[in-house]
């Protein structure tokens, strides 16, 4: 307690410290200069932290419960940023950086080592405080600065969040063309990956340029929100001169004092240094926490932060090598930088979800969009096609049919059409049936005009087989079924399917149609209700071939293949006697195929 | 043999190559050859999709040699529709691919080998590359007369091209990618690098069209293998690294992680086609129907592979307007794609007035529009 105390009073200190060295900056000034009206500074929910007079002191902040995203700085960020970065580095929790532990000596005075690492993390979240006051700290904002056009390369995820929020709101930086190699000194700009007004997050792509050959990713060095793009796509880029403005940290998205959750307070024990089974071992709770459930020593585990401070990426690397579980990779996102955030987002809380029970008052943070897209190609063909659809009454009329008779065929013939090099599926017989049936039934290959005056008997039997592509649903069709064989028709849906798949289907296959027919049992189901395509008016949807239990003419029981069919008409003109009559042939067809023979022309 | 994969070498890759760069630690620092086993472009450009973003290069360099079926494979920032025959292409069946590198088109097939130099971003240096090739070459067969150009081509007899270069740089990584034609089927190329689209206007960068020569017209005793022996060898040397190529498999996940989504990304229509830069087809053609020459003009800008804006001329009252017009608003946000154009034009023929007349126009327009994709 004793510690803390110190700790509380050397706080105030930093605290009037760094507000008196503000009238030595030479900035331009921030937008909220005012001290005196300071909005408390954040902190991680739960904590309530006294108005004093002017100057917001915050008591001494623990680290926020492990299911939240983002550190030291929760609410500041919209939250698909924090997913991001919770995503892409699961629990650094201290900084490594020696900068912070000297920073925290400069105003410590006599304090212990221990304390002052603890007190330069407090000192960092007064800065981060008072900065979000938007007082401007520019003292430490420029050291910040300087560490910004160092090459930002060298830090560390973990070390970004600290950098960032600690610079004050709403400052542009103008993020400059880096050299890119061999003395090239200026590029095209090829592409952009972001607009102005988007946020951005480091490493994240900014734009792609091109110089001779080659093509470079520029990737974003800060967080923050883009506010001007230098140059238009094919414009030349000059190494070494503004690319774009960034503004860092922008104050958007910082949620006020009144949202903050109620979830119970963290004993101050519970941050410090704790020491187990004699070792002195330093890490934060969650991180104790993890290990605790995955029952590893933490003595065990090497740490790599400062001062051999144990990370949740140690306890990972000692899973994995534990279990020779392989580490995803660090996903960069260099072409659509949402995607992998959204991948990885869930991958955080899964591995723990069954071993940590839920609190009742934790929030559920489900971080998915809806996206809305233009309809357009395959499915505005459909969309259009269906509508004029509606306009048909249809009527539906099923049946089941007796195949059995028909696969033994079907198995005879097939190697013989392999033998001419076609594959014989069951749909030329269902087709060339179907044929037979318009044959006698010709108004189920007609088509009514628009003013619904006159019909139109189509003489050529023009039957059209739904096909499913890659890019969604197209209708070929096999013309004048009516004077084809079996093996032709078989020969001809060869074609169709092998140009449907590649994408190469002409106009002239894809039109003229009059009748159609919907294999869709090779996908799978029994009855369907298919749509007529205009300006038809049948179609028949044929589904799964199964083998099913049938009583035969002796009244024994007997395996039978039985497949079910579903008829759509068009009831303006079609009535359900006809089609019922129609589906009989058909099926007397298909059911007795030697008394297709007696038909064939 | 030239292929050898100790298992030794498989394990050390596939634990190098299992290791996030964030936390890679490993002490081995020597450069890598690896050889693709898979001859599908879209593998092998995720191979070093993948290894430029998850391989740490601070300390190591990496030669990877891989070959592909016939594919044609345009540049980051190129027109497919400027570049190559795309009719000719689905005709033949060859993929059509788009590289993160840029750089200008070029036609694969397995008589052709490309060598992919990966160094961190401070190493990157494509000169000392293709000098290493060119070295490999003369002491395989001194008297080949190969040189680097300026513009990093390396040219045989001073004037026929056999490599040609591109590169891409990333945030701390960048690889060089050069090709080397050994015996690749000139006719086919040649074919399928000319374009008959007219009317193209876009700022994609343009491919400059080489005179080409295989190796192998030049020394029919040299084979690819023997080339890519000759260049492992010579990488070796430099590098001062063990002369063995370890072999790896594009489809496998537990060495390479998450390769497959990377293929799947490399193969999409949004990649190849939808990165085109804006472009804009302005063009005329005759139509011969039943006598008469009609002259169409079109007009179209085209982002992203999709048609922003549509405009067709056609002689007056050719075709009912309502239908023409219909056709137009279709065509505006679809892809600027056959597949896409045919299965339009024909669900607008079944919703339109039934004529055989018009019908027979309609299919006539929509043919010839197909033409200009």
């Amino acid at each position: 307690m004793a510690a803390v105390t110190a700790l509380r009073s050397s706080c105030r200190t930093a605290g009037r410290l760094t507000g008196a060295s503000e009238d030595r900056a030479a900035d331009p000034p921030s937008k909220h200069d005012t001290h005196a009206d300071l909005p408390p500074p954040l902190s991680p929910p739960g904590r309530r932290l006294p108005r004093a007079g002017g100057r917001a002191v915050p008591e001494l902040p623990s680290p926020p419960p492990l299911s939240l995203p983002g550190r030291l700085s929760p609410p500041c960020r919209s939250p698909t940023r924090d997913g991001a970065r919770a995503a892409r580095q699961p629990a650094p929790s201290v900084p490594r950086d020696p900068r912070f532990g000297i920073t925290g000596v400069l105003f410590s005075g006599s304090s212990k080592k221990i304390i002052s690492k603890f007190y330069s993390f407090a000192l960092l979240e007064v800065c981060i405080h008072r900065v979000r006051s938007c007082s401007g700290i520019r003292f430490i904002k420029s050291k910040y600065v300087c560490v910004f056009d160092k090459s930002a390369l060298k830090f560390s995820h973990q070390q970004r969040l600290f950098r960032t929020s600690a610079v004050s709101c709403g400052q542009i930086v103008q993020f400059k063309l880096s050299d890119i190699g061999e003395g090239i000194t200026e590029v095209t700009v090829k592409e952009w990956y972001i607009k102005e007004g988007d946020s951005v997050s480091q490493f994240d792509s900014i734009c792609e340029v091109q110089s001779d050959k080659a093509s470079v990713t520029i990737t974003s060095r800060y967080d923050g929100i883009i506010r001007k793009l230098h140059y238009n796509l094919d414009e030349i880029a000059y190494v070494g001169k503004p690319l774009v403005d960034i503004e860092i940290d922008a104050s958007k998205g910082v949620s006020p004092e009144e949202d903050v959750v109620e979830t119970p307070p963290m004993s101050h024990e519970e941050h410090t240094h704790q020491e187990i089974k004699g070792h002195k071992t330093l890490a934060t709770p969650a991180v104790r926490r993890l290990a605790m459930e995955n029952n590893i020593k933490l003595s065990e585990v090497v740490g790599t932060g400062k001062d051999n401070r144990i990370l949740k990426e140690d306890i990972l690397n000692y899973l994995a090598k534990q279990t020779g579980a392989i580490l995803p990779p660090s996903p960069k996102a260099e072409i659509i930088p949402p995607l992998p955030k959204s991948e990885t987002v869930p991958a955080a809380p899964k591995d723990r979800a069954h071993k940590i029970p839920v609190p009742v008052s934790r929030p559920i943070v489900f971080s998915g969009k809806d996206k809305t897209e233009p309809i357009t190609g395959f499915q505005k063909a459909m969309l259009k096609t269906m509508s004029a659809a509606l306009k048909i009454p249809h009527f539906g009329y099923c049946d089941e049919i007796d195949l059995t008779q028909l696969v033994q065929l079907r198995e005879e013939l097939k190697p013989l059409a392999q033998i001419r090099g076609v594959k014989l599926s069951f749909m030329p017989f269902f087709i060339k049936a179907a044929s037979l049936g318009l044959l006698q039934y010709p108004i189920l290959n007609a088509s009514l005009d628009e003013s619904c005056q006159n019909v139109t008997y189509k003489a050529s039997h023009n039957i059209g087989v739904a096909m499913d592509t890659e890019q969604g649903l197209i209708v070929p069709n096999v013309k004048n079924v009516q004077v084809s064989s079996v093996f032709e028709i078989a020969s001809e849906l060869n074609r169709l399917q092998s140009l449907g798949s590649a994408g190469q289907l002409g106009t002239n296959d894809l039109s003229g149609g009059t009748f159609t027919l919907s294999n869709i049992g090779t996908i799978g189901g029994t009855y369907a209700k298919p749509v007529i395509l205009p300006p038809e008016v049948a179609i028949g949807a044929l589904g799964k071939i199964q083998v099913l239990p049938r009583f035969n003419g002796k009244g024994e029981v007997f395996k039978a293949q039985i497949m079910n069919v579903s008829w759509s008409a068009d009831h303006r003109i079609i009535d359900g006697a006809t089609m019922a009559r129609f589906s009989n042939l058909w099926k007397s067809y298909l059911e007795n195929p030697a008394s297709m023979l007696l038909d064939l022309k | 043999m030239v292929l050898q994969a100790s298992l030794k070498n498989c394990l050390q890759l596939s634990c190098i190559l299992r290791t996030p760069k964030v936390g890679f630690r490993s002490t081995t620092s020597g450069s890598l050859i690896i050889q693709s086993t898979s001859d599908d472009v879209y593998q092998n450009l995720a191979v070093e999709d993948w290894i430029h973003d998850h391989m740490n290069l601070e300390n190591r360099q990496v030669l990877f040699l891989w070959r592909n079926s016939p594919a044609v494979v345009i540049g980051r920032h190129q027109n497919p529709w400027q570049e190559c025959n795309l009719r000719l292409l689905r005709q033949k069946n060859i993929k059509l691919a788009r590289r993160r590198s840029g750089g200008g088109t070029v036609y694969h097939d397995l008589g052709n080998i490309n060598l992919t130099f990966f160094t961190s971003k401070k190493k990157y240096e494509r000169m000392e590359n293709l000098k290493l090739v060119v070295k490999a070459l003369k002491a395989l067969r001194p008297q080949l007369d190969v040189h680097v150009t300026d513009r990093y081509d390396i040219l045989l007899d001073r004037h026929y091209k056999i490599s040609g270069t591109a590169a891409k740089l990333g945030r701390t990584t960048a690889y060089h990618h050069c090709t080397l034609l050994c015996n690749a089927d000139k006719f086919v190329l040649s074919s399928v690098l000319k374009s008959p689209y007219k009317g193209i206007k876009s700022n994609a960068t343009p491919s400059v069209p080489a005179s080409v020569k295989n190796l192998f017209e030049e020394d029919p005793s040299l084979t690819c293998e023997m080339l890519l022996d000759a260049i492992a060898e010579e990488y070796a040397t430099q590098h001062q690294t063990d002369h063995h190529i370890t072999l790896i498999n594009p489809a496998d996940e537990t060495v390479l992680p998450g390769i497959n989504n990377k293929t799947k990304e490399l193969q999409t229509w949004e990649w190849v086609y939808g990165k085109t830069p804006k472009f804009s087809v302005s063009t005329c053609f005759n139509m011969v129907y039943k006598d008469s020459v009609l002259d169409v003009k079109v007009d179209m800008d085209v982002k992203h592979g999709r048609i922003e804006v549509c405009n067709i001329d056609l002689p007056e009252q050719w075709l009912p307007p309502a239908v023409c017009s219909e056709l137009v608003k279709s065509l505006t946000g679809s892809k600027f794609c056959p597949n896409e154009t045919t299965t339009l034009a024909a669900t607008l023929l079944r919703v339109c007035p039934q004529d055989a007349e018009l019908q027979s126009r309609w299919n006539l327009l929509c043919e010839n529009m197909i033409m200009l994709m």
